[in-house]
């Protein structure tokens, strides 16, 4: 990097050498500062001084912003101006639940104007819940020439048309990964745009697609990009082509198969099972839609290297886990269905002593499918085989206090706890008490807890146990719970390192509101939908505190003094101009 | 073999009269009398719990073939299915067996039917099962040209209406092809006059 003259010579309004206490050259202190990675250190060091901070300013390369409406793409490019890599966040988490409206906004459109006058050098972009066009897209595969990684997560607003787009234009791509978005897909032509002299990609992510892609297509493109690490198809590409792309590509350090329920010759599983075994850098799988249970012996070999196995897309029963997991000894991470249920939960605990991820997805309920699920004996099984347990995601039909109270005891190091009782509002299913006592325990044993989703039948009481004991809780999720103000109230007064709160359908109104007034400027956002706060409420605090940006969506058919969903959050771009009409801004 | 109100089957060789065919019971035309395995019998009449499971006067009704007829009655504990809950994203999506159903019509019949072409792993399974579902018609077996007895001289050949809206012979694009992307709906259709079975 070249450092300007220019800014310099503002700074230091004397050349006297004994007022500069640090005696650091600014070319070093930007070397220095460039190795740091961390946007919290960044952050931090951006505090220190005038001189930290433009240092600071200068050297960083990579800007995380989450949420795009706290800042303006103009005061980001103002600030920092060598940026190459951006992550963006934008609607609030609950858009993935379909609570928040259609066009609420969060559009890249106006960020990617920006970035092409400022950052013509740009090279990645990772969005994740922004609304994206097609012709956003071919905006960005156009205007950045050294554009190098787009990475799009829970993002709506665009077709395959634009993934053509990028396919297309960007000479340099190593990185495409198309996550779990609301895209409209209109075919796999796309995949085709890839020129033939195109070698670059390292990761491709196609796995949230449905339509056909032109196998020959890809087959070339695989064999062609020698530095592949990451690739994950869709459902449409089946076993025996699957293996055809293993072949081309032993060097894979993470798989995501097609679909995994072909009928195959004896032959062809053989075939599998060797291509397989020659991918000596795999540690992540995933993928294995349909799985069939008889098919994954071709796995086995994979597996000992295995670090990262997730099975949500298969929905295995327990001993089809079972059998599979008795080869991955290695496993720290871990997603499944609760189509497995508690026996293939303890096959968990008996198999994966290194484990210290477990997510528990639920299998869609409303077929007209056997209940099935995973109950609190799966949890305690697996909490007595993985000590090392300390990010949970569960999704189950039954739980009891005295059940979580021993899974804290042998897991004590949770960073992140959630836990989803499906039925809203339902308490201990042997003692029939409210679940208090279970997150109490979680918040007193676990002292590292970072985030936190609670259910089941809650009182006041449980919030204040969140209050007095959750200290590093950043990030905490409330739905259908509480008895009272009172217990967001707690939370409000007794978490002091909480960012992102989120609410829906609780008895907390404007008194628990206005709790927080100090509190929201040190936050990023808070969410509250279908609880008690009134349009008053809002007012008054948005009144109160003018560097918040508070939001109202109402409903149709509410009442006028109520305020459906409320959503605040800290900014310095002031109140933002592209709302929809169905979003008030207070 | 008898029904269990024990009324009385006329053998089916007598002059080639398929007297099952026209025996006249509940359900729709087609259906199969009894399964190998002696289980649910649909279509004859039945006794008063068996109508309780009816679907009488429903369009819609699945008859998943290839699977065991034993599907435990269950009605799913009622959800109360609020907005967004559970919390998952993509909630529909995740582990559901997909399902391709298709609407089966064939020509001169009154009515429809649906099949889930992903309990079939291939075109043989397939036109077993349809000729299961359809046994007073006589489907062409494009795979070995089987010669079938007819009833009336009419052969009945499997097609199906592509994403493009054109009828194809079923056979034309390999399985899984037609499976996951082609198929909209499956039709039998009356073979053309001058391809006449041999």
């Amino acid at each position: 990097m070249e450092p300007s003259e220019l800014k310099r010579s503002k700074d230091s309004p004397n050349l006297d050498e004994s007022t500069r206490r640090l005696s650091f050259p600014d070319e070093v202190l930007e070397r220095v500062l460039s190795l740091l990675k961390s946007h919290r250190d960044r952050s931090s060091v951006s505090l220190v001084c005038k001189d930290w901070y433009n240092a600071e300013r200068w050297s960083r390369t990579h800007v995380f912003i989450g949420n795009c409406y706290s800042v303006s793409p103009e005061i980001v490019a103002r600030r920092f101006p060598k940026i190459r890599s951006v992550t963006l966040k934008g609607k609030p988490r609950f858009s993935d639940f379909n609570l928040v409206p259609e066009n609420w906004g969060a559009d890249i459109h106006a960020w990617l104007v920006v970035f092409a006058a400022k950052y013509p050098f740009l090279e990645e972009l990772r969005l994740k819940r922004m609304a994206i066009s097609d012709e956003s897209l071919e905006f960005l595969a156009v205007s950045f020439p050294n554009f190098k990684a787009l990475s799009l997560l829970s993002c709506d607003g665009f077709s395959t048309n634009g993934l053509a787009a990028i396919a297309t234009h960007c000479k340099n791509l190593t990185e495409l990964d198309i996550q779990e978005n609301g895209i409209d897909d209109k075919g796999g032509s796309w995949l085709s745009c890839f020129p033939e002299s195109f070698t670059s990609l390292e990761v491709l992510n196609f796995a949230n697609l449905s339509s056909d892609i032109n196998f020959d297509a890809l087959e070339r493109l695989v064999g062609r990009c020698k530095s592949m690490r990451v690739l994950k198809l869709n459902r449409s590409v089946s076993l025996e082509q699957l293996q055809r792309l293993l072949v081309n590509a032993p060097q894979l350090a993470e798989l995501g198969t097609g679909s995994f329920s072909e009928e195959l010759t004896f032959r062809q599983c053989v075939e599998l099972e060797s291509a397989l075994s020659n991918c000596k850098n795999m540690h992540t799988l995933s993928g294995l839609w349909d799985a069939k249970g008889i098919y994954l012996p071709a796995l086995y070999p994979v597996c000992t290297h295995l670090t990262f196995l997730n099975l949500s897309y298969a929905a295995l029963r327990s001993d089809e886990l079972a059998k599979l997991l008795a080869h991955c000894p290695r496993l720290k991470r871990l997603w499944v269905l609760d189509t497995v249920e508690d026996k293939g939960l303890e096959a968990v605990g008996m198999n994966c002593p290194l484990l210290e991820e477990l997510r528990v997805f639920p299998a869609d309920l409303f077929d007209e499918e056997i209940i099935h699920g995973v109950t609190e004996a799966g949890f305690v099984a697996v909490s007595f085989g993985c000590p090392r347990l300390h990010y949970v995601l569960y999704f189950c039909c039954q739980m009891t206090n005295a059940a979580v109270a021993t899974i804290v005891q042998n897991c004590p190091d949770f960073t992140h706890f959630r836990l989803c009782i499906m039925n809203p509002g339902q308490p201990d299913h042997i003692t029939n008490e409210p679940m208090d006592e279970a997150f109490g325990a979680v918040v007193k044993t676990c002292t590292k807890l970072q985030r936190l989703s609670v259910s089941g039948r809650l009182t006041d009481l449980t919030f204040e146990y969140i209050g007095r004991y959750a200290k590093n809780l950043e990030t905490l999720s409330v739905a259908f719970a509480g008895s009272s103000d009172w217990g967001m109230q707690c939370v409000m007064g007794g978490c002091s390192k909480l960012r992102k709160l989120e609410i829906r359908d609780c008895p907390f109104g404007n008194a628990a509101l206005l709790s927080g007034l100090e509190k929201y400027e040190s936050m990023r956002s808070l969410w509250m939908s279908a609880c008690n706060v009134t349009m008053n409420g809002c007012r008054l605090l948005a009144r109160e505190m003018p560097r918040l940006n508070v939001e109202v969506m109402k409903e149709d058919g509410s009442d006028d003094s109520q305020a459906d969903k409320v959503y605040v959050y800290r900014s310095i771009a002031g109140p933002r101009r592209d709302a929809p009409p169905s979003v008030l801004t207070l | 073999m008898s029904s269990e109100n024990g009324k009385r089957l006329l053998e089916t060789d007598a002059g080639g009269l398929n007297f099952e065919a026209t025996e006249l019971t509940l359900g729709l035309p087609g259906e199969p009398r009894v399964t190998s395995d002696g289980g649910a019998k649909l279509g004859s009449k039945r006794g008063f719990s068996e109508t309780v499971d009816l679907k009488l006067g429903d369009n819609n009704q699945e008859v998943k073939l290839g699977h065991s007829l034993q599907e435990a009655a269950k009605s799913p504990v009622s959800k109360t299915q609020v907005v967004g809950w559970p919390p998952v994203r993509g909630f529909a999506r995740r582990g559901k067996k997909s399902c391709k159903y298709v609407k089966v019509a064939v020509d001169g019949a009154p009515y429809l039917r649906k099949v889930d072409l992903e309990i079939y792993n291939s075109y043989q399974q397939l036109l077993t099962s349809l000729e299961d579902m359809f046994s007073c018609f006589t489907i062409r077996n494009y795979l070995n040209e089987k010669k079938i007895d007819q009833v009336n001289g009419i052969e009945y050949m499997p097609t199906y209406e592509d994403k493009d809206g054109d009828w194809m012979l079923v056979g034309d694009v390999p399985w899984q092809l037609m499976k996951s992307s082609e198929a909209v709906g499956l039709g039998l259709k009356t073979a053309p006059k001058y391809s006449s079975t041999n």
